[in-house]
C-alpha cells in the first residue's frame, strides 16, 4: 500500500458469519485519530473474529478504538479474561493485548463530576466549612503557642528570630519609606488642587498629617508587607513542607508551630508599628516638600500640622498596624503550612497569602474606621 | 496485645490499615522487626511504602491497627510519651529534607543543641564526628543547596543519627544515586549497624540493596492491597513460585518457565 495515497474513510461494522461467531469487519485507513462517523454498537460481548481484508493503514487510533470497544462490551474493567483477537494483524493484536492486560484498579479511577448547580453549591459549602475548621484550628494553636511563650515552653531559636526581625524590619524599610513618601506627596498635590480654590492651601498640612498618621501610613505599610513578607512566609513554609523539612522538625520533637509560626508572627507584630512610624514620617516629609514647591513654606506647614497631630491621632495608625502585622503573618504561615506538596502548591499558597492578607488589612481597617466613628475619635 | 508480640521485637506493626479518606492504601499489615535488623519495606511504585514509614513514625494516623515500640503502644500514646519514644529514632527523608536555611553542621547541631543543651566545643566535635561517620568531614559549612543529591542523603543520615537513635528509618536511601554511590551507601548502612548496633528500617525498591543488606523484609502487594510476604529477602526470592514477592525480587523472571519471557 503506497504511503502517499490519500487516506480512505475508516469503517467498522458487524458481520454475521455463522461459522465464526460475531465478526467485526474493519475497513479503510485508521490514522491520526479519525474514527468512523458512525460506530457500531459495542454489544454485550467482544467480537470473536476480526475481518481485516478491507483494512488499509492504521496507527494507534485503531488500537485505541478496539481496546475501548472490547472494554465496553465487557462492562468496564471488572471482568477480564481471554478475548479473541483472531484475524487481527500480529502487531495490532499485540498492542491491544498489551493495553488489556495492564492491571488497573477500577476504584483508583477518579470519576469526578462537578454535577449540577445544587451539588456544586454543596461542594462549595462543605469546602468552605473544612477551610473554616482548619483556620480555626490554626488560630487556636497560635494562641496556645503565645500562652506557652511567657512560661518559656515554646521553643524557637533566638538566631532565627533575629534574622526574621532583620528581614521584616530594616530590610523592608527602604521600600516602605519610598512608597509612603510618594503617597504623602500625592496627598499634598490633590489637596492643594482643591483647597487652593478656596484660598485655603495652608490646610494641605492638616490633610497630609491626618491622612498619613490615621490611615495611609499603616495601610500602605500593611499592603507592602503583605506583598513582601506575607508572600515570603507562605513561599518559605510551603517549600519547607514540600521538601519534608517540617516533617523532619516533627520527628525531632520540635513543634513546627512554636518553631516556625510563632517567631514569624511575633516579628511582624514588633516591626509593623515601627515601620508605620517611619512611613508616617516619610509621608509627612513628602507632603511638606510638595507644599513647599507650591508656595507653602515648610515652617508654616510644620506648625499647621502640629495643631491637628494630637497624641490620640498619632497612635491610631500605629495601633492598627499591630493587627495588620498579625493578619499578614498569620495568613502567610497558614497558607504555607497547608500547601500541597508540589511546586504548584507553593505558587498557590503564595498567591492566596497575598490576596488574603491584603483583603484582611482593608477589612480590619474598615472595622476600625467604623469603631472609631462610633467612639467619636 | 502482648501475647502475640515476640519478646525480642523492637518494633511491632499490628493490623495496620492505611487509608486516605475512603481510599484504602494497604490493610492488615502485621509484622515484627527485631533489634539489629536491617528491615526492608519493599513493593512496586506507589504501593504505599513511604506511607507505611510515615505511619510508623507517627506523621500519619492509621485508619486501624497500631505500631508498638518494644511493646509500648506508639499509636495510642499521648503527645508526651510519643516525644520520648521519638527521641529513640531518627528519620532520613526521601530527599534528605535538610533544613535549607541552615548549614550542614547546623542541621546536625540543632537537634543536639535543643535536646541536650550541649554547646561550644563539645557540640562542634560531636557534629564533626557524625559528619565523618557518613564521609562528609569538612563539609560542615556548606548549605544543602551547594551539595549533590548523594551528599544530601548522607548528610540526612548523619542528622538522623544526631541523637544516637536505636532505630533509623531511611526513606529510599539509594534512589537517584549512581550504582557506585548506592553501593557505598549500602556499605555504610552495614557498618553503622555493626558499629552502633542500631536497627534499620529501609524503604526501597533497589533490588541490589535489598539482596545485599536486607536481613528481613515485608513485601507490599499492590494487587491484594496487603502484605504479600514477610521474611528475609533472600528467602523470599527462592520461595513459592507464584508469589508476588518472588516475582518482584526476580524482576518477573521467577514465575512461569524460566527465561522465556525475559
Amino acid at each position: 500500500m503506497p504511503d502517499s495515497a490519500p487516506p480512505s474513510a475508516p469503517n467498522a461494522r458487524w458481520q454475521d458469519d455463522a461459522g465464526r461467531g460475531r465478526v467485526l469487519a474493519l475497513e479503510g485507513d485508521w490514522l491520526e485519530g479519525h474514527q468512523p462517523a458512525t460506530l457500531p454498537e459495542a454489544g454485550n460481548a467482544p467480537p470473536e473474529f476480526y475481518d481485516c481484508s478491507g483494512l488499509g493503514r492504521f496507527d494507534s487510533t485503531l488500537a485505541g478504538f478496539l481496546t475501548a470497544m472490547i472494554r465496553a462490551s465487557q462492562g468496564g474493567f471488572s471482568q477480564r479474561g481471554e478475548v479473541s483477537l483472531e484475524g487481527l494483524p500480529d502487531g495490532l493484536a499485540q498492542l491491544v493485548r498489551l493495553a488489556l492486560t495492564v492491571p488497573e484498579h477500577e476504584e483508583v479511577r477518579q470519576d469526578f463530576h462537578p454535577g449540577n448547580f445544587v451539588s456544586r453549591i454543596g461542594f462549595a459549602i462543605s469546602n468552605a466549612m473544612r477551610e473554616f475548621t482548619t483556620a480555626a484550628d490554626f488560630t487556636g494553636r497560635l494562641i496556645f503557642s503565645f500562652l506557652r511563650l511567657p512560661v518559656g515552653r515554646a521553643r524557637f531559636r533566638a538566631r532565627d528570630f533575629r534574622l526574621l526581625l532583620e528581614q521584616t524590619g530594616p530590610n523592608a524599610l527602604p521600600i516602605v519609606l519610598l512608597i509612603s513618601f510618594l503617597i504623602g506627596s500625592i496627598l499634598a498635590f490633590v489637596g492643594h488642587a482643591q483647597l487652593a480654590l478656596f484660598g485655603a492651601s495652608i490646610f494641605v498640612a492638616d490633610l497630609v498629617a491626618i491622612a498619613m498618621v490615621r490611615e495611609m501610613g499603616a495601610l500602605m505599610t500593611g499592603i507592602i508587607m503583605g506583598g513582601r513578607t506575607g508572600a515570603a512566609y507562605a513561599a518559605q513554609l510551603s517549600s519547607m513542607n514540600a521538601n519534608e523539612e517540617i516533617d523532619a522538625l516533627r520527628t525531632f520533637g520540635f513543634s513546627p508551630f512554636d518553631f516556625l509560626v510563632l517567631p514569624r508572627v511575633l516579628a511582624l507584630i514588633i516591626t509593623m508599628p515601627i515601620l508605620t512610624l517611619f512611613a508616617n514620617l516619610a509621608g509627612f516629609i513628602g507632603g511638606m516638600l510638595v507644599a513647599a514647591s507650591l508656595g507653602t513654606p515648610p515652617v508654616l506647614f510644620y506648625h499647621e500640622a502640629l495643631t491637628v497631630l494630637t497624641t490620640q491621632n498619632s497612635f491610631l495608625g500605629v495601633g492598627k498596624s499591630v493587627f495588620f502585622g498579625a493578619a499578614i503573618a498569620m495568613s502567610g504561615c497558614y497558607f504555607g503550612f497547608h500547601a500541597q506538596r508540589s511546586s504548584e502548591g507553593v505558587g498557590l499558597a503564595t498567591t492566596r497569602a497575598v490576596v488574603v492578607s491584603i483583603t484582611a488589612i482593608i477589612v480590619i481597617n474598615s472595622a476600625f474606621a467604623a469603631l472609631f466613628s462610633v467612639l467619636g475619635i | 496485645m502482648s501475647a502475640n508480640t515476640k519478646d525480642n521485637a523492637k518494633i511491632s506493626v499490628r493490623g495496620l490499615t492505611m487509608a486516605y479518606g475512603s481510599f484504602v492504601v494497604m490493610r492488615n499489615l502485621d509484622f515484627d522487626i527485631a533489634a539489629r535488623d536491617i528491615f526492608i519495606i519493599m513493593g512496586g511504585s506507589g504501593c504505599g511504602k513511604s506511607t507505611l514509614l510515615r505511619h510508623m513514625i507517627g506523621l500519619v494516623e492509621p485508619a486501624a491497627g497500631e505500631v508498638l515500640y518494644e511493646g509500648r503502644n506508639f499509636t495510642r500514646a499521648g503527645e508526651a510519651e510519643r516525644d520520648t519514644l521519638r527521641r529513640r529514632f531518627g528519620v532520613m527523608y526521601q530527599s534528605g529534607a535538610l533544613w535549607s536555611s541552615l548549614t550542614l553542621a547546623e542541621n546536625i547541631a540543632m537537634p543536639i543543641e535543643e535536646n541536650t543543651g550541649l554547646s561550644g566545643r563539645a557540640l562542634r566535635d560531636l557534629v564533626e564526628y557524625k559528619l565523618s561517620l557518613v564521609g562528609l568531614a569538612g563539609f560542615g559549612e556548606y548549605y544543602p543547596s551547594e551539595m549533590s543529591g548523594g551528599m544530601n542523603k548522607r548528610a540526612g543520615i548523619a542528622r538522623a543519627m544526631a541523637l544516637d537513635p536505636e532505630i533509623l528509618f531511611l526513606d529510599e536511601p539509594g534512589a537517584g544515586l549512581d550504582p557506585l554511590s548506592a553501593s557505598r551507601l549500602d556499605d555504610l548502612i552495614l557498618r553503622l549497624r555493626d558499629a552502633l548496633g542500631s536497627t534499620f528500617v529501609i524503604v526501597t525498591h533497589e533490588l541490589h540493596s535489598i539482596m545485599s543488606i536486607g536481613s528481613n523484609s515485608v513485601f507490599l502487594d499492590t494487587s491484594t492491597r496487603t502484605q504479600g510476604a514477610v521474611g528475609p529477602p533472600q528467602q523470599l526470592r527462592s520461595g513459592e513460585k507464584s508469589s508476588a514477592a518472588r516475582e518482584f525480587l526476580t524482576r518477573g523472571r521467577g514465575t512461569g518457565s524460566q527465561g522465556t519471557n525475559a
